[in-house]
């Protein structure tokens, strides 16, 4: 047992760097069939050259005797002289500490930002809001307030339907006008509705070929949000409970006889009414945020969209 | 006692020992549970410090009902609603785990605060447990996310409004709250990609999260030990003479101080 068999010592092959060689001419081979002829050519060349350089390395044991080497032993190692301090060494130990952090650092990095990246960016880009055509403008009286639910993005479905408010206020100087009130409470964001009555049997359904739009007409004296009691007048102002702000509108636009929605937008307040009320305008702001006065600078960047 | 033991129990005793002597030889695994499970606590703990693995239990059995049901659950806006109707009315037992899972996760919360009641008024957040405390916070917050996440996805109007409103408040706060709005719809509003990004935060990242932070937590139970109640009479940390284990011979019963075995 404690006898080594001679023909049972271990066997190993001196270090070699060939089979690199042999392995890039492989894999220049498989991507040749792929791709081309030549590269094939090239990998097989490659591929012969380093498999004949690696099994010469293989087989110089066996093809001449191997250059006798004396063993390091314990004793000499032991009585070997110290070696001399060295001002400013740089242990082989340190460089493989740094390169292993600093590598591994890299290929973390490599791997984390773009997952990190794609977790967080798509929610920041390519926001624009779509334009939605509500339909003749015919089914809007002057006057009178029609409330129109909507696909934002109809390939996207039902949970893109949004509700707005939308009073045709006539001509001013020959130009339509409209007050387009976004349903969305500028408190948390819950859909306020009417105060006042909606008139179900009126209620008419356009086809725009993209999609059905549901308008009904209504005759409110406000708006109220049945979550925290918000309350708006008319013109989205807010006249009462949590708001910060007055309600979000939207840009609208006529095209071929039809009403279009399109840009949403914050509204600080509105004074006058109608046609002739005077906007104060901000870019679309989060439900409760405010957009002027010292509390907006608690929000000093505006949200890419 | 052992030594009328019969030829057939020794044989049955071995049979049952031989796997384990196998896994603790390789990984010392039994002997670490050993420790964990025979570890000195203080003579007069109280039936309140049972709470920290009462809510332990509580997330396991969110975990185990949680992964069932996602078997049955699908994270699309318009076929989530259905499937939860699905799991609920068609499925066998599915009212079961769901159920289950819906009241689990209030008894997740209710105690967790019960744990960190007893904690704060058994004064066992001071020296050296603060680092357990401040881990029991991070699991207190990723658990209330858990909850908010996990509000959002049977997908009917409670939840649809109830999610609006969290979000938009998330949205109130100073500098950075309407990013955070913004990231948690996943654009200007809840859109269609939100509820399949509120799924995998509530089933992959959070939990991952918080069993992360549990088995620090826990770490840092068995290795500080266990405080006795305020109204201890015994000084702290008393070294007692070692108790000799009594009772019935068994696979569980510890082995005799000073000895490995």
């Amino acid at each position: 047992m404690s006898t080594h068999d001679p023909g049972d010592r271990q066997h190993l092959p001196p270090p070699t760097l060939w089979p690199l060689g042999f392995a890039v001419g492989i894999a220049c081979i498989l991507v040749g069939l792929v791709l081309s002829w030549p590269a094939v050519a090239v990998g097989a060349v490659l591929a012969a050259v380093f498999a004949f350089l690696w099994a010469r390395d293989l087989t110089r044991e066996v093809a001449a005797k191997a250059p006798p080497v004396a063993p390091e032993r314990r004793e000499e190692a032991e009585q070997a002289p110290p070696a001399a301090p060295q001002a400013k060494a740089y242990p082989r130990s340190a460089f493989l500490e740094g390169a292993t952090l600093g590598l591994g650092g890299v290929i973390g990095g490599l791997v984390a930002v773009p997952a990190l990246g794609f977790a967080v960016l798509p929610a920041f880009t390519n926001q624009a809001d779509h334009d939605v055509e509500l339909g003749p403008l015919g089914d809007f009286p002057e006057g009178e307030f029609v409330i129109a639910t909507y696909m934002e993005d109809p390939s996207q479905g039902e949970v893109t339907r949004r509700t707005v408010f939308v009073r045709n206020n006539g001509f001013l100087e020959q130009v339509p006008s409209f007050t387009i009130l976004f349903s969305r409470c500028v408190h948390l964001g819950c859909p306020v509705q009417p105060n006042g009555p909606i008139f179900e049997e009126r209620v008419k359904t356009v086809d725009t070929g993209k999609q059905a739009i549901e308008l009904r007409p209504s005759q409110p004296a406000g708006f109220g949000c049945p979550c925290h009691g918000g309350q708006y007048d008319t013109e989205g102002n807010r006249t009462a409970g949590p708001p910060v702000r007055a309600l979000d509108r939207l840009e609208f636009s006529i095209r071929d006889g039809k009403l279009w929605v399109g840009k949403h937008f914050s509204v600080s307040h509105v004074e006058g009414a109608g046609a002739k009320a005077r906007i104060k305008r901000y870019g679309l702001a989060t439900p409760g945020v405010h957009v002027d006065g010292i509390s907006a600078w608690l929000y000093p960047i505006e949200v890419p969209r | 006692m052992a030594a009328k033991r019969s030829a057939r129990k020794e044989k049955l005793e071995a049979a049952v020992l031989y796997p384990l002597d196998w896994v603790e030889e390789r990984s010392g695994l039994v002997g670490g549970i050993k420790y964990f499970l025979f570890r000195n606590v203080p003579r007069d703990v109280n039936w309140m410090q049972t709470l920290g693995s009462a809510t332990l239990t509580a997330f396991i059995v969110q975990a185990v009902t949680g992964v069932i049901l996602a078997m049955y659950y699908k994270p699309d806006p318009n076929s989530a609603y259905e499937s939860i109707q699905h799991i609920t009315h068609d499925l066998t037992l599915g009212w079961l785990v769901r159920g289950m899972h819906r009241w689990g996760a209030s008894v997740f919360i209710i105690l967790m605060f019960f744990h960190m009641a007893r904690v704060f008024l058994f004064g066992a957040y001071k020296y050296p447990r603060e680092l357990t405390w401040i881990v029991g916070v991070l699991l207190l917050v990723l658990g209330m996310m858990e909850g908010f996440t996990g509000y959002l996805l049977p997908w009917d109007n409670t939840a649809y409004w109830a999610t609006v409103v969290g979000i938009n408040l998330n949205g109130t706060a100073p500098f950075l709250g309407p990013f955070i709005a913004q990231f948690l719809s996943g654009g200007a509003s809840i859109g269609s990609d939100t509820l399949a990004k509120w799924y995998a935060l509530h089933m992959l990242v959070l939990p991952g999260a918080i069993i992360g932070l549990i088995t620090l937590h826990m770490w840092l139970v068995i290795r500080l030990g266990v405080t006795s109640p305020p109204w201890s009479k015994e000084a702290a940390g008393l070294e007692r003479p070692p108790v000799e284990p009594e009772g019935r011979e068994g696979l569980v019963r510890p082995a005799p101080r000073g000895e490995d075995r």
